[in-house]
């Protein structure tokens, strides 16, 4: 009744083929928008930019490049982490070297650094599967952080080994830097992250992501009707480390301004964001935003009732909150392997049906 | 024979011993993957959480009682007495069993006939569940293991081994009682696989679940046999790092620093296990003395999982791994 498809009549290919064919969804998707465009800018402070909105969005692009890679291709990837510190520091010696060039192309270029280092640790894919792979971008991720650590170059030789972000302006406004203002900060993560999720909604229902999941449903039979192998796990990981690298470039300049790689980028931020494409589900675009709004917030809420209103010591708040992040997992496993996505789906189905569901 | 040999040869020995160390985890993980396929990852934290239990037991801790104290307000924290560390060791094996029995029917038990990638997601989860759980249960704080091993430099290898060379070997005592107990643990496991009505039944799951199971081979019975051993695997590896470097997070992360060389192993080889991180570890050593010093150190980060990356290239299915067969 609510969630209707039938009567929604499309007279020509263009309408036939939209990224949104359903009214409902479309209306949604628009009132979404009109709502972080149009109302949240004006009603951010800083406790919220910091705390939920930067985090999430950031995040969001992050999950959505993992997902392209292994929730769409299916090649597991435990170097996030490390990839993500390859964008920061991409960003950084950009801005740093050529203080003139606007930060938003700085960004993206620090996206197609990382989309080239992404490819090249990626090769081995083409020879190792499954677990093997996992562990074998493990070595992404332990060698990257390494070497932003061990090379002075990196960090312009400065002396605490930390890289700063250097206040920098779009349209005359800081959108980095100590000074920024908080909707500033917002609408600039909020932009990319509108423009790389529309790319990445289709690229993955286009001829490349259908190769994608033909590769991750099964690699033989995909090469044996005609996919290339190399050029679509290659396309795949160069394209999911750019999305990885702006996300951490974001995360670098805007969000925390100022980075020590191993304490910002270290394995755990791998499975930080393996988690959030596993709890919002595999191989879905609304899948990625609904995992790191999850993982986002579930902190902070668990913060506020556990320090906030219970009292009790942070530390242990800490480890409850791990214990609940880890039981989640499980539970999301065994009750819906699928994520959240799939809970969207089912609850569409009983949307279209209600109120009489017979 | 100059002295630059002789302490190449000692940097090698140290990394054979901390590559057993190694292998003590990797054991951990070959069981449950060849008698389930699961890729265990919590295998490393299994180690942190027998560790943290044991040490909780020999002190004497209440359980729980950071969580406890912060609800009731009350301020518990030690029963008073301390349990010597034999009986402790029991008793942690015993939660070891328990833990297995609560994972195989809380969590396995639901995730039958999923993909491997799920399970492995799965145990992830059990990871930080046990991460969380271990600190909630006993504290968070750096702790140390004193089982009674035998710590320190030997002085017996140094002098014999100055009086035949020239140049006296340092080599730690807990080292090589590592060596002998992973040595122990692997002949006692290869025979419990090979001689006992249990461990037959074992490799009959490893081999084939269904067969197994119309031939009347308890699937539920074999997975709980089975996390019980490598969570017993993981209670020696827990002791070994725990007297080594103490008890603390970190130690999870040793279980990273398996994955390699399970890799290189293959990950359903009991003797690869060993030779792979008798590989890895001398392999890390050398390459941070010889390479080290002129890349700025701290190589053993990477190293491993590099040279195991580069050697997959060559050989997916590792040094003793089954031949990987592709079909549609």
């Amino acid at each position: 009744m609510l969630y209707r498809e039938a009567g929604d009549f499309k007279t020509s290919y263009g309408a036939d083929s939209q990224t949104f064919p359903i009214r409902f969804d479309r209306m949604r998707y628009y009132a979404v928008l009109a709502l972080a465009f149009g109302v949240v800018p004006f009603l951010i402070n800083d406790y919220w930019a910091n705390a939920v909105f930067v985090p999430f969005l950031i995040y969001a692009i992050a999950a959505i490049g993992l997902n392209i890679l292994t929730g769409y291709c299916g090649q597991v990837s435990l170097g996030t982490g490390g990839f993500m510190a390859v964008g920061a520091y991409a960003c950084y010696k950009l801005m740093t070297a050529f203080p003139e060039v606007s930060i938003l192309i700085h960004v993206l270029l620090a996206g197609g650094v990382t989309a080239v280092v992404g490819v090249l640790f990626g090769l081995p894919s083409l020879r190792i599967k499954g677990f093997y792979l996992a562990v074998a971008t493990l070595a992404a991720q332990f060698f990257l952080v390494w070497l932003f650590n061990k090379v002075p170059w990196f960090y312009n030789y400065s002396a605490s080994g930390q890289i700063t972000a250097p206040e920098r302006t779009i349209f005359g406004i800081a959108v980095t830097g100590a000074t920024t203002p908080a909707w500033a900060k917002y609408l600039f993560c909020l932009v990319l992250l509108f423009v790389l999720a529309w790319v990445a909604r289709n690229l993955t229902r286009g001829a490349i992501g259908r190769k994608w999941m033909a590769i991750r449903d099964m690699d033989i039979a995909a090469e044996i009707i005609g996919v290339n192998p190399l050029t679509t796990k290659l396309s795949a990981f160069a394209v999911s480390s750019f999305f990885i690298g702006v996300a951490g470039a974001l995360f670098f300049s805007v969000y925390l301004g100022a980075v020590e790689v191993g304490e910002a980028f270290g394995i755990q931020k791998s499975f930080l964001v393996l988690f959030m494409i596993i709890i919002g589900g595999l191989g879905s675009i609304f899948g990625s935003f609904a995992g790191a709004a999850f993982l986002v917030l579930l902190p902070v809420f668990l913060k506020n009732v556990l320090v906030g209103q219970l009292g009790w010591p942070t530390d242990l708040a800490a480890h409850i909150e791990l214990m609940i992040v880890g039981g989640l997992i499980i539970l999301f496993l065994i009750a819906e392997p699928h994520g959240l996505n799939q809970l969207w789906r089912v609850a569409k189905e009983k949307l279209r049906l209600w109120p009489f569901p017979h | 024979m100059p002295d630059t040999f002789w302490f190449a040869l000692e940097v090698t020995l140290n990394g054979l011993m901390a590559g057993v160390m190694y292998a003590l985890v990797a054991l951990g993980f070959v069981l449950i993957f060849k008698a389930s396929g699961i890729f265990n990852y919590a295998q490393g934290v299994l180690a942190l959480f027998a560790a943290l239990t044991l040490v909780g037991i020999m002190e004497g801790q209440v359980p729980f009682s950071h969580l406890i104290n912060a609800v009731f307000g009350t301020s518990l924290h030690h029963i008073g007495f301390k349990v010597p560390a034999l009986l402790a060791i029991l008793l942690t094996a015993g939660v070891m069993v328990i833990l297995a029995v609560l994972v195989e029917r809380y969590i396995l038990k639901h995730l039958v006939n999923q993909e491997p990638i799920i399970l492995f997601m799965a145990t992830i989860g059990l990871a930080y569940f046990l991460e969380g759980l271990g600190d909630v249960m006993w504290g968070a704080d750096i702790k140390t293991l004193d089982v009674g091993l035998p710590k320190g430099i030997s002085d017996t290898i140094e002098a014999t081994t100055y009086d035949l060379f020239g140049y006296g070997f340092f080599i730690d005592k807990l080292d090589i009682v590592a060596a002998l107990v992973a040595a122990l643990l692997v002949t006692t496991l290869t025979l419990f696989s090979q001689y006992s009505k249990q461990g037959r039944a074992l490799r009959a799951v490893a081999d084939d679940h269904q067969a197994a199971l119309s031939v009347g081979i308890s699937l539920r019975f074999i997975w709980v046999l089975v996390w019980s051993i490598a969570g017993i695997v993981a209670l020696v590896a827990g002791i070994m790092w725990g007297s080594k470097s103490g008890v603390q997070f970190s130690l999870s992360l040793i279980a990273l620093k398996a994955l390699p060389v399970l890799m290189l192993g293959g990950f359903t080889s009991i003797p690869g296990a060993i030779v792979g991180g008798l590989i890895i570890g001398m392999g890390e050593k050398l390459f941070e003395f010889f390479i080290g010093p002129l890349v700025g150190g701290a190589t053993e980060n990477w190293f491993a999982y590099v040279l195991a990356l580069v050697f997959l290239v060559f050989r997916p299915q590792g040094l003793f791994g089954e031949r990987i067969i592709e079909r549609v």
